[in-house]
């Protein structure tokens, strides 16, 4: 069997012929497994889900619970065998839940890694090499100028600036899934005792991650009567720190995690002004180095930076090629370049 | 250097100027000699380093990364040094051999000394040493590319903030010390003695004047008051001296303090034998008239001025005072004693390059309001001129803008019905608000007319008119591109602002072709169409120069900012 024939590209996402199932579909599908719990990758509508019961039960409480017509949970190191096709979960270090699915096929083996990476994170179970023939990877940061830092200089930097600005909020902004109570983990492995403080649209995901018995120390939600929040910590959803909500606080320096933040003119198209650089992706590094680890002769690239990594396997011999597939980025960390116009637009005078 | 990286890293995303202060006093106050006073050099541009180019930063990546993979990221990135410390490779080593990183001081010291040849060794071994952010600012620092938003007049405040003194005290000592500065930080934080002036020609901080107010007047008794146009040139000092060796030595520096002599060669022999300091205008003054600022705007901010340039754009001064002459300091004396001496200097050293700023006679305010008005009719350059300055007969020379002495009574600016196009948000306090905006006016397209933008203004409206604004930019958001929005602007529905701005000169830069000088908004028009907002050819008639007001200001009283 031809690796395409194991798997494939269909508009809806990536297609199992001989099983008759899809990974991360875009649209709704009969079958579909899904790697995490990321809005691009799991959708709501799909008739059966197969996913990681981490997977499940954010998909619940994001899309209610009838978000699929049926639900099995597949633990890590827990396989399902559909014809003669075996998929085997294991973890993939990108949110609490994420999976790489192992597709197998008599000797085949593929991995569909979905979104991961590779540097610790408190909240979710590490990355785990899976030996393969393919590896399908994404290249989020498939660049090599994107080298994540080191987590302890950014958690300091936010740190240094409460001491330094004691008078004011520090709002930062932070995917919901994932990078919100990674970072509330991380600053609290830094020895940041006092309460953060959330945005609404943070609580339930925060308190399910909580359920799941990640320690973060005390969470609160921002409430009427807790005032300007001056010399605190305050976390939201990204596109609440252009929201009028932010007026409550005290002077508020915005900042902003996420691993775009490496780039300066990113940093400064956001208005931000204490960008952490905190990722949930692979950096350039991480990306060749599970490569290699993987002992794949051929990759998959599915989105992101793919010219780049497709150039990098070829330099290594390896057979590679983009899948340019659509749909996938629209949350976590993927974001719309500025059309070239609003620069002008903006700079007008 | 990784210290000194972290913190212009801050720097450079700090909109605050408080916390810019606050920033570089926490440094200056943690950081030891010289390192901290390398910093303060590298911050107010006094350092140079003549043989890193940015070819040779594209060689030395260009040696250790793949083209292709080089070519993408740095399309991605957009700049040279940002691309070049991001992808510079670091080599795994063992914990025991990572190599000493440099302190900034290590980095201007040897680079006073090193030779071209050995430079690009020496910089791929800091290089290999240093981390991204560490990186970036030595790309940044050796190739001039410091662009970070602190001025010379920031660094001082924030040495101020160290100590006792007041930032005027240490402009007052600044022109005097040198890097790294050891003297000065010892006497700013109040351990070492006051450092001497060993710079015979030294800037002395400036004396700036109030907006005046309409209820002013009632206040202000005219008698009391000397008048001189108001000139639209750059305010700067002019000094000249003689030093321990008798050699003559003449500076020309920014109102801020900044030493633009270099930019200015033409002035040197008007200047050279004052043997005093000076206030006073520079301008442009072609046969003897004065042009007007675009026109000067042509020989600013550049570091080389060709013979060319200096024939066809002739700088002078237009002095206002005498701070410094006959070996003493003339500041504690009062104006009009102070403008008589100015007078007998001029009338010794004057040429077509320096001459005396003369008084607008007037008896009263209304006198005065006529002048004002209507400076060509008493004989003046009326294009250069924004309006009179009022000057305390009696008052001192003081530095900062001290109330009640000095005032600018501008003139009443030029005015636009122009239609928000794209609202951006803004930084800090302003963070939530769309406070920033791009302003159109109509032109005929291919499909009919269309607005062009010509502007962007962010200030002039009241805080309750931000708010109103805020939110009719959220109700009539049609597209949106990162920070920016794109606002409702059709023949019927928009918003239209009363925009005012001091002149408009052609523009390469600029879609429109037009650029506005320090416009705001005015007014906010709600009452009116946007198809009723100005037109491109009303715009373009003024650039060309027809000094002519394009409506009638909206209300009596002054819209001076």
């Amino acid at each position: 069997m031809r690796p395409t024939d194991l798997l494939k590209v269909l508009p809806q996402g990536l297609y199992c012929p001989p099983a008759d199932v899809f990974i991360d579909p875009v649209r709704p599908v009969e079958r579909a497994l899904i790697t995490h719990g990321h809005s691009d990758h799991a959708r709501a509508g799909h008739g059966a889900v197969l996913a990681t019961p981490e997977t499940l039960a954010i998909m619940g409480v994001r899309y209610g619970a009838n978000f699929a017509g049926s639900t099995q949970a597949v633990r890590y190191g827990e396989s399902v065998t559909i014809g003669d096709t075996k998929f085997s979960f294991a973890p993939a270090g990108h949110v609490l839940g994420s999976a790489q699915i192992l597709v197998e096929a008599g000797p085949l083996r593929i991995v569909v890694s979905g979104d991961y990476k590779r540097a610790p994170d408190p909240t979710c179970a590490p990355f785990q090499v899976v030996p393969c023939d393919v590896f399908v990877t994404e290249a989020t940061f498939g660049l090599p100028v994107f080298r994540h830092p080191p987590l302890g200089d950014e958690v300091q930097k936010l740190l240094r600036s409460l001491q330094q600005f004691p008078e004011q909020t520090h709002l930062i902004g932070a995917y919901a899934l994932g990078k919100a109570q990674r970072l509330m983990a991380l600053i609290r492995e830094a020895g940041y005792e006092k309460p953060i403080y959330i945005h609404g649209a943070l609580e339930t995901l925060t308190r399910l991650y909580q359920a799941h018995g990640v320690d973060l120390g005390d969470i609160r939600k921002i409430s009427a009567e807790d005032g300007t929040l001056a010399g605190e910590i305050v976390i939201c959803p990204p596109s609440a720190i252009q929201d009028r909500w932010t007026r409550r606080f005290a002077d508020p320096i915005t900042a902003f995690a996420s691993g775009w933040m490496r780039i300066r003119a990113r940093a400064r198209q956001r208005g931000v002004e204490l960008p952490l650089v905190v990722s949930d992706h692979a950096d350039w590094e991480d990306l060749c180095r599970t490569i290699r680890e993987t002992g794949a002769g051929e990759i998959w690239v599915t989105h992101g930076a793919e010219d780049a990594l497709v150039h990098w396997c070829h330099v290594q011999g390896l057979r590679a090629q983009p899948l340019h597939m659509v749909g996938y980025g629209d949350e976590g960390e993927a974001e719309p370049a500025l059309p070239h116009d609003s620069q002008q637009a903006s700079g007008a005078a | 250097m990784n210290r000194f990286a972290t913190l212009i890293d801050r720097l450079a995303y700090e909109p605050r100027r408080n916390a810019k202060v606050i920033l570089l006093r926490d440094y200056f106050a943690t950081t030891p000699d010289p390192e901290r006073g390398y910093a303060l050099a590298a911050l107010t541009g006094a350092l140079s380093f003549k043989h890193a180019k940015p070819a040779l930063i594209r060689t030395l990546v260009s040696e250790r990364t793949d083209p292709v993979l080089f070519g993408l990221s740095y399309d991605f990135v957009g700049d040279l040094s940002e691309t070049a410390a991001l992808i510079w490779p670091v080599a795994a080593r063992p914990q025991d051999e990572i190599p000493e990183q440099p302190s900034l001081s290590t980095v201007v010291e040897t680079l006073a000394s090193l030779s071209k040849t050995e430079l690009p060794h020496r910089l791929a071994a800091w290089l290999d040493a240093l981390d991204e952010t560490g990186r970036w600012a030595l790309l940044k620092l050796i190739t001039g590319g410091l662009r970070i938003g602190v001025s010379a007049r920031l660094a001082k405040t924030a040495i101020a903030a160290l100590g006792p003194h007041a930032p005027d005290a240490i402009e007052d000592v600044w022109h005097g010390v040198t890097p790294p500065y050891r003297e000065l930080f010892a006497w700013a934080e109040g351990h070492g003695p006051r450092p001497e002036h060993s710079d015979p020609a030294p800037f002395r901080p400036v004396m700036l004047a109030h907006t005046i107010e309409e209820d002013d007047f009632d206040t202000l008794d005219a008698k009391d008051f000397i008048a001189e146009w108001k000139w639209d040139g750059i305010r700067v000092q002019a000094a000249s001296a003689r030093d321990e060796d008798g050699r003559v030595v003449t500076r020309l520096y920014s109102r801020t303090g900044e030493d633009i002599s270099n930019a200015f060669p033409d002035l040197a022999d008007a200047l050279s034998g004052i043997d005093a300091a000076i206030d006073g205008e520079l301008l442009i003054i072609r046969d003897g008239v004065v042009q007007d600022f675009n026109t000067l705007q042509k020989r600013l901010n550049r570091t080389a001025v060709n013979a060319k340039m200096l024939a066809e754009l002739p700088a002078a001064i237009r002095a206002y005072d005498v701070l410094f002459a006959d070996g003493r300091d003339w500041r504690e004396e009062p104006f009009v004693e102070r403008r008589a001496r100015l007078k007998r200097l001029i009338r010794e050293h004057g040429s077509e390059r320096l001459d005396l700023s003369p008084v607008v006679p007037f008896d009263d305010w209304d006198g005065l309001r006529a002048a004002r008005r209507d400076p060509a009719a008493l004989g003046a350059d009326a294009k250069a001129i924004e309006g009179v300055m009022l000057k305390r007969a009696n008052s001192t020379y003081l530095p900062g803008r001290p109330k009640g002495y000095w005032y600018k009574w501008k003139r009443d600016p030029f005015t636009v019905d122009a239609v928000l196009m794209y609202a951006q948000r803004g930084h800090g306090k302003r963070s939530s608000f769309y406070s920033d905006y791009t302003f159109g006016v109509w032109r005929a397209g291919p499909h009919g007319d269309e607005l062009v933008p010509v502007g962007k203004a962010y200030f002039g409206f009241t805080d309750a008119e931000l708010r109103q604004i805020d939110a009719f930019v959220r109700r009539n958001t049609t597209n949106r591109f990162g920070p920016v929005r794109e606002v409702t602007h059709t023949a019927d529905e928009g918003l239209v602002f009363e925009v005012a701005f001091e002149g408009l000169s052609r523009s390469t830069r600029h879609k429109s072709g037009l650029a506005m000088r320090f416009p705001r908004i005015a007014r906010l028009r709600w009452d009116k169409p946007p198809r009723e907002a100005d037109r491109i050819e009303t715009l373009e008639t003024l650039a060309d120069g027809a000094a002519m007001r394009l409506a009638a200001p909206s209300e009596p009283d002054e819209r001076t900012s």
